[in-house]
């Protein structure tokens, strides 16, 4: 089983890399470009075939390790 | 005062602390690898300042899985001491040894300079040979030194005078929330900040301003 997970900064918290490419992206003539926020995706190969089971290994991954869940989110999507 | 200093792949201050601690103890730490799961017995723990694993993932974050951590855990939570530089900082706020989180730079760039701190705390034994309010310089070297914790972490760690050390007025050097370089636990035997205390306990060096640290804890360690 495949599965992609998604980390991303929490609401509120600074992005000054996601503000840099905003920045860049304006200077590119893109005037369109407002907020911009970056993050992670993370490819994992799992053996199994439970997609609960793995839902719910995903989501110890991303709390002990994936993510610092002080200043990220985690989405998890399994393919 | 007996001491320890974890060595992780890239660490790379691990020899300035021994250097330090050598010279201001007159004991040469023990140096101790990242897969080693005990502890020799000691009385400080040093997570020194680096690159460990790379900061793969994000910094600190692989050296807290390493399995020495879970030895230097338990020596906090016996109310030994832990001293975490730099890298060593982000190692504990990984492990939630420390709260918060240290981030990216707010202007995206490495800073290596000396910089002004206030000490904010001397009631800790990693303090209490500094003046109240006394102004010091160490040098920082770091890409990712901004501390991040949310306003109610942030007032929980002023309303328990748990900031030792904050960047001067005007000399934040990396965007972090109130201004804060050095904090300590509840139990106030864990220290962790950014700004190098053990590359300043020498003239020769620059400084000697990192030297009433090491004296602090051999006063509160003997």
């Amino acid at each position: 089983m495949k599965a992609r997970v998604f980390i991303t900064l929490k609401n509120g918290v600074l992005d000054p890399q996601g503000k840099a490419i905003g920045h860049a992206l304006n200077g590119l003539g893109f005037a369109s470009v407002g907020e911009v926020r970056q993050g992670k995706v993370i490819d994992l190969e799992l053996a199994g075939s439970d997609a609960e089971k793995a839902r719910t290994e995903l989501k110890a991954m991303c709390e002990k390790l994936l993510a610092n869940t002080v200043i990220e989110k985690y989405e998890i999507e399994l393919k | 005062m007996k001491s320890a200093v974890i060595v992780f792949p890239a660490s790379n201050c691990d020899r300035d602390a021994k250097v330090a601690l050598t010279q201001m103890t007159g004991k040469a730490p023990a140096m101790v690898w990242h897969q080693d799961s005990e502890l020799p017995d000691v009385d400080l723990v040093v997570l020194p300042g680096g690159f460990s694993y790379g900061d793969y993932l994000r910094c600190g974050a692989m050296a807290s899985q390493s399995a020495v951590m879970k030895s230097v855990k338990a020596h906090a939570d016996k109310g030994g001491m832990v001293l975490g530089v730099c890298n060593g900082f982000q190692v504990l706020t990984e492990s939630h040894m420390l709260p918060g989180a240290l981030m990216r730079n707010a202007a995206l760039k490495f800073v290596c300079k000396p910089v002004g701190l206030e000490v904010q705390e001397t009631q800790s034994g990693f303090t209490r040979k500094y003046e109240n309010a006394q102004r010091v310089t160490f040098p920082v070297a770091h890409g990712e030194g901004s501390y991040f914790a949310d306003e109610d972490t942030l007032d929980r760690l002023e309303g328990e005078n748990r900031v030792a050390f904050r960047y001067a007025k005007g000399e934040n050097p990396n965007g972090s929330a109130r201004d804060i370089a050095g904090i300590l636990s509840e139990k106030r035997n864990v220290l962790g900040l950014m700004p190098h205390p053990e590359r300043v306990v020498d003239d020769v060096l620059g400084g000697t301003d990192g030297r009433a640290l090491f004296q602090s804890l051999i006063e509160a360690l003997s």
